[in-house]
């Protein structure tokens, strides 16, 4: 139960973040969506992040902070095994499952639905 | 003839013969749903692009003030026309299906005085005897052309404004019965700075300002002359700074008769941020709304100062800010 709470205070902090950077700091959505996943990737990079994802679950594991840690871990990982190039390979290693949803799910809701803008 | 330093009094007053207001789904849910000619209940008006969807909305408008008119498409001279997509292509594809000879206008949302300031001045001078005037908006189509990427879903701050899906036309003659057009006083741009293009409102009020106390100096007139004023599409926000702007240069309009198409189209309840926007704005609350109240007796005279941002969204991405303009039109019954 403990669990949910930190999930529900962790996630719920990262979007008040999220929403102030746009309201108080006038930036675009783009720029907030990017900014967020370069913490990510460099609070992956000091090694706080994997911690606070055993400590607050999906409260920090579905915010987009989280997909700039995964870049990072996936770029290391690769690093490990393959040396410089594993940084360019190992991207998307950890994340290729978001992005290929994200792209194999647009795809559908557009068969079903009207896509245009 | 030029009266002061930018005002045009029309001699002969040119009479606006007919008028008409066609508005989408939310318009027909709003406060002034009775005034619109033709509604419809389908964002997409049966055509298969939002673009499509407001050539539409424009060739409605101006076919059905035609026909309330009693002419013909061969009586009308000229077609003067405006709108937001890019090159305007609403109003020249709206051309194309009338077949009268046209100029494109753009003024932004203040689109429609221009329009009719103009088409007042063709039939004034005797270079036509029937001009239509037109402009349209419509909101999927302004969203697609100005903010993020629609499928983005981004959100907007509660001074953001909300495009009218609407278009509305008059057709100005120089003979018939109808409310009269007896002046009109063409704004300067104006760019006091603002570059948030989610507070037009705020941005477009300065030069709303400028154009009101330009007309009283011209005409050398007092609010008072008026039963109303209304500027085009300020909404909540960029109507009170007007309000506050106009008091630091001592033109006090009383509050009862100033306000703003924005605030009219829609009921408080229907989630439209800080009011409505648009060339349909100012198009469908003039050429509908008021003009009803003039037939039916309740409005005498009134100015119509459409304020228009004239910004791309080119011009924001670069970091402009907005420049903004506004035209005042007089109508007297």
């Amino acid at each position: 139960m403990e669990k949910f709470i930190w999930a529900f205070i962790i996630g719920g902090g990262i979007c008040v973040i999220g929403q102030i950077m746009m309201d108080i700091f006038r930036m675009t959505p783009a720029h907030t969506m990017s900014t967020l996943v370069s913490v990510g990737a460099v609070l992956g990079g000091i090694g706080v992040y994997d911690p606070l994802i055993k400590f607050a679950g999906a409260g920090a594991s579905i915010p987009i902070i989280s997909f700039g840690n995964s870049l990072f871990q996936g770029a290391m990982m690769e690093y490990k095994l393959h040396g410089i190039i594993g940084v360019l390979t190992g991207i998307f290693e950890i994340t290729s499952a978001g992005i290929s949803a994200a792209i194999i799910f647009a795809f559908i809701a557009s068969l079903i639905f009207k896509p245009k803008g | 003839m030029l009266k002061g330093k930018q005002t045009w009094v029309f001699k002969s007053k040119p009479t606006i013969i007919a008028s008409s207001a066609v508005g989408g789904p939310k318009e027909a849910k709003g406060a002034i749903a009775e005034d619109f000619d033709i509604l419809y209940s389908d964002i997409w008006l049966g055509e298969d692009s939002f673009e499509k969807a407001e050539k539409k909305l424009l060739e409605d408008a101006c076919q059905k003030a035609i026909e309330k008119s009693g002419l013909k498409e061969s009586d009308i001279q000229f077609f003067l026309s405006g709108d937001l997509i890019n090159q305007i292509v609403p109003s020249s594809f709206t051309a194309r299906t009338l077949g009268v000879p046209y100029l494109g206008i753009f003024g932004a949302c203040s689109s429609s005085m221009q329009g009719l300031a103009l088409a007042s001045m063709m039939v004034d001078t005797g270079f036509a005897n029937n001009v239509l005037a037109a402009a349209s908006s419509h909101n999927a189509a302004a969203e697609k052309q100005f903010r993020y990427p629609t499928e983005y879903g981004a959100q907007k701050p509660p001074t953001a404004q909300w495009t009218v899906t609407g278009a509305g036309a008059a057709l100005v003659s120089n003979k018939g019965e109808g409310p009269k057009v007896t002046c009109a006083t063409i704004g300067k741009v104006i760019d006091m700075g603002i570059s948030d293009p989610f507070n037009l409102g705020a941005a477009m009020a300065p030069a709303a300002v400028n154009t009101i106390k330009v007309h009283f100096e011209d005409l050398n007139i007092q609010p008072e002359y008026y039963d109303l004023i209304a500027t085009g599409d300020l909404g909540m926000v960029g109507h009170r700074i007007v309000g506050d702007l106009l008091k630091k240069e001592n033109i006090n309009i009383p509050e009862e008769i100033f306000t703003d198409c924005g605030l009219l189209i829609y009921k408080e309840d229907q989630q439209i941020f800080a009011g409505a926007s648009g060339c349909a704005s100012s198009a469908v609350v003039t050429y509908g709304h008021f003009i009803n109240k003039m037939k039916k007796g309740q409005i005498r005279k009134m100015l119509i100062v459409a304020t228009g941002a004239l910004l791309s969204p080119m011009s924001y991405q670069q970091k402009e800010s907005i420049p903004c303009i506004a035209h005042a039109v007089s109508i007297e019954m």
